[in-house]
């Protein structure tokens, strides 16, 4: 295959991992860390070095525009970003320890949880009861919807670090934003409102990842050939997303197809990890 | 504050996304007939595996130099973000916040300590 095939290929496959992640919600790394070793046999590494990069660029994107509206709790985001960038780096080291068809089968494994979790049904929550820590760490705040300004309160927040660590190894030796873990852990441990909790989620994912970008760059883990058209197309993909899911409200069936195929894709992950093939 | 760090990070991901754009346009046209081969892990070309060498490359206009370039200015993107959000809370004087955020940027500075020994 040469190489300008290669990239066009890559280019329309990050295209619709972008707009797919972004209708969903679940981020583009999910369905490019598959395409990319299962269909185009690269090795896992340069997959993930990829997919890292890709998942600043949409995050960093998508944060701009919520910092702006004023949901994102930035408090709580840099407060929970001692946890997850720790624990990123944690996981990138770590990452060269592992043999990579274990890499795939954990990678599998989180893919479904992740696709199962999307699936949830979203209730908004706000808490008003006061607690110690979220007080003395300031992260209590208030957030516009259409009914004017909710106040809110966080709860539990050693047991939203925790998580948080966890999310951010998973983030550094998988190449994945972890968004639905981060959001998993504001929304039930934390019982942040669920739109403060997915924007704030967002706001961290960036950070997070350049935590174990640094180590993988200078690895040699993030090839130029390959995170240049993963990066473009998953950006753009992300792009039209956005703008699709101003337009239209039902993406309710669009959920489910996506689940499917992300957890084929993440067998496949899982039978070529088991076999070696990966 | 707010409007700032979003412009911070509109603006990161815009020149680097260009910057990435840019240099692949160059590598394709260099390389593009070429056999593409990533089915072993055999890191990147050595000149631009050092930030020397990127520089250099970008100069030299080699494709790969510069996609590498605007991939570290997208990895830089959300760290600037953190610096901005630490000067946000030195105006405020929140000093919890300010060592929050110096702790943050500690932890991603180990970090890359870390993977250059490695």
């Amino acid at each position: 295959m040469s190489v300008i095939v290669f990239t066009l290929i890559i280019l329309v496959g990050a295209y619709f991992a972008g707009l797919i992640g972004s209708l969903t919600g679940l981020g583009g790394g999910f369905v490019i860390i598959p395409l990319l070793t299962l269909l185009l046999h690269v090795d896992i590494h340069y997959a993930i070095g990829a997919s890292l990069v890709s998942v600043i660029a949409t995050s960093s994107g998508s944060a701009a525009a919520y910092v702006k509206e004023g949901i994102t709790n930035m408090r709580l985001g840099m407060f929970l970003e001692i946890a997850t960038t720790a624990g990123a780096m944690t996981g990138a080291i770590i990452a060269v320890y592992i043999p990579t068809n274990y890499i795939a089968i954990l990678l599998g494994v989180i893919l479904i949880c992740s696709a199962i979790m999307s699936l949830r049904k979203k209730a908004e929550q706000v808490l008003k009861q006061q607690n110690g820590w979220a007080t003395k760490l300031k992260l209590n705040s208030s957030y516009p919807t259409a009914n004017g300004t909710v106040n809110y309160s966080v709860s539990k927040v050693g047991g939203g670090f925790v998580v948080m660590i966890f999310a951010g190894v998973l983030s550094g030796l998988l190449g994945i934003g972890s968004g639905a873990l981060k959001v998993l852990a504001m929304d039930s441990i934390m019982r942040i409102p669920f739109k403060v909790s997915t924007t704030t989620s967002n706001f961290m994912i960036g950070v997070t990842a350049a935590a174990s970008a640094v180590v993988y760059l200078q690895r040699g883990y993030i090839d130029p050939g390959i995170s240049m058209p993963v990066v473009i197309g998953v950006l753009v993909g992300a792009l039209s997303g956005s703008k699709i899911l101003v337009h239209t409200q039902s993406s309710g069936w669009l959920r489910w197809v996506f689940a499917v195929v992300v957890v084929f894709l993440a067998s496949q992950l899982i039978y070529n990890g088991i076999i070696g093939r990966i | 504050m707010q409007a700032v760090i979003g412009w911070v990070l509109r603006i990161g991901v815009i020149v680097s996304i260009c910057i990435v754009f840019f240099g692949g346009v160059i590598f394709l046209y260099r390389h593009g007939h070429e056999i593409a081969d990533h089915k072993k892990f055999k890191g990147i070309p050595d000149f631009i595996s050092t930030a020397g060498g990127i520089i250099n490359g970008v100069f030299a206009f080699r494709g790969q130099a510069i996609i590498q370039l605007g991939i570290v200015l997208l990895i830089a993107t959300p760290v600037l973000r953190v610096i901005f959000s630490a000067i946000g809370f030195v105006l405020e004087k929140d000093y919890l916040y300010i060592g929050i955020s110096l702790l943050v940027l500690l932890i991603i500075f180990i970090s890359m300590i870390s993977g250059h020994a490695g």
